[in-house]
Parts: structure tokens; sequence; C-alpha cells
């Protein structure tokens, strides 16, 4: 787990908002909406019938 | 620090992946092959042209609804709910990604509650608040154009939540304000209405099935917080 505590506080180490930890925020942010729109809402039908379940079970605009 | 967030969010939301799948098995999975058994009924049946009063104006509207011809899909039992696994373990990872690089911009204290909190607040504005405009819907159900309704949904999660931060978020009264009225607008243009409010499945069906699903989508984003939250806490060291 050192390795983690490491890479989780910088020679900064502050609470402050650091220039990494926004770059760290915006790239979870990112990778987390490209899964949710290629999952939830992906035009080609493969994705569409792959999903479908998922999709209406979450409640989200299918068909 | 993105190390961290990444490995989290994997774990978290492979953890909510599987426990949903389990749980739609038995609430909305039931009710989307009940659904389909009247879809296909109602596809099947041949076209009451000259029976049906409203037939003029409805037949157009559920023509759309057919499924793709020769599209590939996947055969009903095992093949299907392994892929409705796999989707589900990819929207736990993308909801606890989410959530995490939402906390880390925030900054403050990541852990199991303040991860809840953040998945509370991203199940009302990913879900709970675009269901007003748009219900779940089972297999069958009319509605308009597919491409319209995702636009809307889209654009009303980006308000709800902009809207929810500044609410809960932002000092100033007035940030306050204008929080509440960025959550309003999408319902006051409203979303894309369907070309006709009857379905071929029975109402209570499509009852129970708004209710399940929403608290599918509840779980989703609650345990996909919790558990990124306590996960995140454990991995950076900070107890």
């Amino acid at each position: 787990m050192t390795e983690f505590r490491s890479a989780a506080l910088p020679a900064s180490g502050s609470i402050a908002r650091s220039p990494s930890r926004v770059a760290a925020g915006l790239a979870a942010i990112i990778l987390g909406l490209v899964l949710y729109i290629g999952t939830g809402f992906a035009a080609p039908s493969f994705i569409h019938n792959a999903t479908h379940d998922t999709r209406h079970a979450f409640g989200l605009p299918c068909h | 620090m993105l190390k961290s967030i990444i490995v989290s969010a994997f774990g978290a939301g492979l953890l909510a992946g599987a426990l949903l799948t389990a749980v739609q098995f038995v609430t909305t999975e039931p009710l989307i092959l009940a659904g389909e058994v009247y879809e296909k009924a109602a596809d099947a049946a041949p076209a009451p042209a000259a029976t049906h009063e409203h037939a003029d104006a409805s037949a157009p509207a559920e023509a759309e609804h057919h499924h793709e011809e020769g599209a590939w899909e996947p055969a009903d039992g095992f093949e299907r709910s392994a892929y409705t696994l796999i989707a589900n373990l990819l929207m736990g990872v993308a909801v606890s990604a989410v959530l995490l690089g939402a906390m880390t911009l925030r900054g403050g204290r990541i852990d199991a509650k303040t991860g809840l909190l953040w998945g509370v607040a991203g199940f009302f504005a990913a879900s709970l608040l675009p269901s007003l405009g748009l219900s779940p819907e089972l297999p069958g159900t009319a509605a308009a154009e597919i491409g319209s309704r995702q636009m809307w949904w889209l654009g009303t999660v980006g308000a709800s939540a902009a809207g929810l931060a500044l609410v809960l978020l932002a000092k100033p009264w007035w940030s306050k304000a204008l929080g509440l009225l960025l959550a309003i607008v999408p319902h006051v243009i409203g979303a894309p209405e369907p070309p006709t409010l009857e379905a071929a499945y029975p109402a209570v069906l499509g009852a129970e099935f708004v209710v399940a699903s929403l608290v599918v989508s509840a779980l989703l984003w609650s345990v996909s917080g919790l558990s990124a939250g306590w996960l995140f806490n454990r991995l950076s060291g900070r107890a």
C-alpha cells in the first residue's frame, strides 16, 4: 500500500488544490463519462443489444 | 493519486456491478422479460387496420419500436445474462470513477460516508430528476425518437448535477438560487413526448417496473459511492 501513499501525497502533500489533484480528478471523471456513455448511450446495434437489459434496468432511454 | 482513484473505481465498480446484477435478476429482469412477451405478441398480431379505430394514428409509432432485424443480439438465457453482467460492471466502474473524480476535485475527506453522500447526490442528478421527464420504460413502451431522448436525458443530468452542486456546495444565496433554477430548466423545456400513451403491457407491470428501476439505480449510485469512498480511503492510507 505504500506506493499508493507516496503517489497520493506528492512533495507538497497539502490539502490545498494542487494541479496534480485537479488533473487526477478530471481524468477520473472523463474515464467515467466515456464508460457511462459507451455502455448506456452508444448507438451501434450490437452495443445496444448487448447492453439492452442494463439500459432498461437503470431507466436510460433505450430503442 | 490517479492510481488510487482508478484502482478504487474498478474495485468498487466491479462489486457494485456484480451486486446489482443479482438484484436486477429478481427485480427488473423478470419484468423486462414479461414486457417483451407482450411486445412480441403485439408485433406478431396482424395489424388490425380494418377493425381498429385508431389504427392510422398509432400504427407508425408502434412500427418504430420493432427491433432492427438482422442485427446481432445475445441469445436468451446465459449469454444475455452474461452481457448484462458485463454492462453492469462497466456502469459500476463508470459511476465510481465519476464520483471519485468529483470528490477529488472538491477536496476534503474521502471515505465511506462522504462516498455514500456523493452517491446519493449522483442518483438524484443522473437518475431521479431525469426520470421525472422520461420514466424508466419497459420494452414495448412507445416513446419519441431515441436521439432526442438521449440528448434531453444527458442535458438534464448535466443541468441537475451542476444545479445540485451549486445548491449544496456554493456559499452565496444567489448561487444556490441559480442552482435551483438550473435543475428546473430542463423540466420547463420538457422531455420529448411519446407519440401515444398506450402500451401493449398491463399498466401495473409498467408501474412495478418504474419503481424497481429507480430502486436499482439508487442502489447502483449509493453502493458505488460507499464502496469507492471506503476503498480509496484504505488505499490512500488516510484513516
